[in-house]
């Protein structure tokens, strides 16, 4: 069972305590976008095979918002940090490229 | 050319020893070049391969397997055969590819074990009953033989259903009489040999690493494999969870998501159940095999993933919820459980579509119900990648409809809530 610590409360929540929210660091598209940049935001998500960043929420604990870095081949979690970022910070991508050098995830590395 | 399957056939080889049997397909190296490559020798790929030389003549075509045929979701699924859709598009894929089925044994030579046994979605709200009715109304316009039936009915169907369910008691069922099972890795295989004996290539454990493209238009032009280059003019994209891996290589992102989905199959036991009972309140499906396993589907994790395992938890949820439509469950075993990469898009429903790359056409976004689909998506995909153009049955599933907010609004994939 998957286990991520929640960066809000500090509990090592379980799957069951928790709920996925999909891709991290996404742009948010308002009025005036146009149909290509509304598909990319609403549809078009990363699917990678390895390193993947995602939001989720601590729903039957805290309640808080908070981002994972994950492999999403061996399910190894890399960290947990803040939601109110707009990039996985220095530390995390650090251990990434010491557990999976040549990694890629959009423009974030 | 491969001998036909009959019942003279296994008369002969009883009288040999069964020494006469020969491979079902052939295992050939690859040709430097063809009309069409598939990747992705699952039931979709080789369908699409089979009635491209069916019914349009295109023989010259290549099947790219990564690992071995049938070897993925087509082997990974609980055989459940239905078309009992409320929208019109999905209600004519999937009838088309229910249709298909009913021949198919007889179409390929090889007995695919298509058994037409019915399927009951079990109504156990009022929600539900209200809904089903609706389906039944949608599919007796759309030419889909189901109908609502009663509790009383659902029980003489179904002896083992508790009816009056601890949290939900059943309110009725949307009863499908020719929905029913197949044995799926033969769908695969017998479509395979159909395939090799019309002269294509089935080639295993071949990985495309890149795809090419020339020309001014930037067509494609071939791709790079573990065994070498292979050129072509056309090339159809039949990978499941892994769609969004090829179509980078061809520099385009695909609106799909893969998530782990399981089931689960029990010891064998006597027959005690002769149709498919899908209870979608409570989440959970069952159906017995032929060798007596009580064959389960279960949920997909809540999260993109490759693992083909899933959580444990999940199983819990979906036994808990089977041991209370069907008490009498609660002491088997089961003796296997096991996942599959389940390919989700935006509306849950497929894709079936041209690309921005031109001459690459991609099939995926089945979901959690892509065996019942096989035939019919293979009908439909073979008339794009014949074509160059979707007919009638394609044309609402292609990509486009995600930036034109064209959806199908209907969570086809499966008929329980992923």
């Amino acid at each position: 069972m998957l286990t991520l610590t929640c960066p809000c409360c500090g509990v090592a929540a379980e799957e069951t305590e928790l709920v996925g929210g999909g891709e991290a660091h996404l742009k948010r598209q308002g009025p005036g976008s146009d149909d290509r940049a509304f598909e990319q935001y609403l549809f078009l998500r990363e699917n990678p095979k390895g390193v993947h960043f995602e939001r989720w929420r601590h729903a039957y604990g805290c309640g808080k918002w908070f981002h994972v870095a994950r492999d999403t081949a061996t399910l190894e979690v890399f960290g947990t940090y803040s939601a109110q970022v707009s990039a996985p910070p220095d530390d995390i991508r650090a251990v990434i490229f010491e557990r999976r050098p040549g990694w890629s995830w959009r423009e974030f590395a | 050319m491969t001998k036909r399957y009959s019942v003279f056939a296994i008369a002969r080889e009883a009288m040999r020893h069964h020494q006469g049997w020969e491979r079902a397909w052939r295992s050939p190296a690859p040709k430097a070049k063809y009309d069409v490559v598939i990747v992705g020798a699952g039931g979709h790929g080789l369908a699409t391969a089979y009635y491209l030389g069916k019914n349009f003549g295109i023989t010259n075509v290549a099947i790219l397997e990564k690992g071995w045929l049938g070897g993925g979701n087509t082997g990974r699924n609980t055989t459940i055969i239905r078309s009992n859709y409320l929208q019109d598009p999905s209600a004519a894929i999937y009838e088309k590819s229910r249709s298909l089925y009913e021949t198919m044994s007889q179409d390929l030579n090889y007995n695919v074990m298509f058994s037409p046994r019915g399927v009951m979605m079990l109504a156990q709200t009022e929600h539900e009953v209200r809904g089903y009715r609706r389906t039944a109304h949608a599919n007796a316009l759309q030419g889909v033989e189901t109908q609502f039936i009663g509790p009383e009915r659902v029980k003489e169907l179904c002896p083992i259903i508790h009816i009056e369910g601890p949290r939900y008691p059943v309110l009725g069922a949307l009863w499908q009489p020719r929905g029913g099972t197949a044995r799926h890795d033969a769908v695969a295989w017998g479509y395979a040999r159909a395939c090799s004996e019309m002269g294509m290539d089935i080639i295993q454990q071949c990985e495309v690493t890149a795809i090419h493209r020339s020309g001014a238009d930037g067509a494609v032009s071939g791709v790079s494999t573990t065994k070498g280059e292979i050129a072509c003019d056309k090339l159809s994209i039949v990978v499941a969870g892994h769609t969004g891996q090829v179509c980078g290589l061809a520099g385009f992102r695909m609106p799909i998501e893969a998530m782990p989905l399981q089931a689960l199959v029990s010891e064998p036991i006597k027959p005690c159940m002769d149709v498919v009972v899908m209870a979608n309140t409570v989440h959970g499906y069952m159906s017995q095999s032929d060798k007596g396993e009580m064959v389960i589907g279960g949920g997909t994790d809540g999260y993109n993933a490759f693992t083909q395992r899933g959580s444990f938890h999940h199983i819990e949820e979906t036994v808990r919820a089977l041991i209370e439509t069907f008490p009498i469950i609660s002491r088997l075993k089961m003796l296997r459980q096991w996942g599959g990469i389940v390919d989700m898009t935006g509306d849950r429903s497929p894709i079936l579509s041209k690309t921005p790359v031109r001459n690459i056409f991609v099939n995926c976004g089945w979901g959690t119900g892509g065996f019942k689909a096989i035939p019919g998506s293979g009908w439909a995909m073979a008339e794009l990648v014949a074509k160059g153009e979707p007919g009638a049955l394609a044309a609402p599933f292609s990509m486009d409809r995600f930036r034109e907010g064209r959806f199908i609004d209907e969570s086809v994939a499966a008929g329980v809530a992923h």
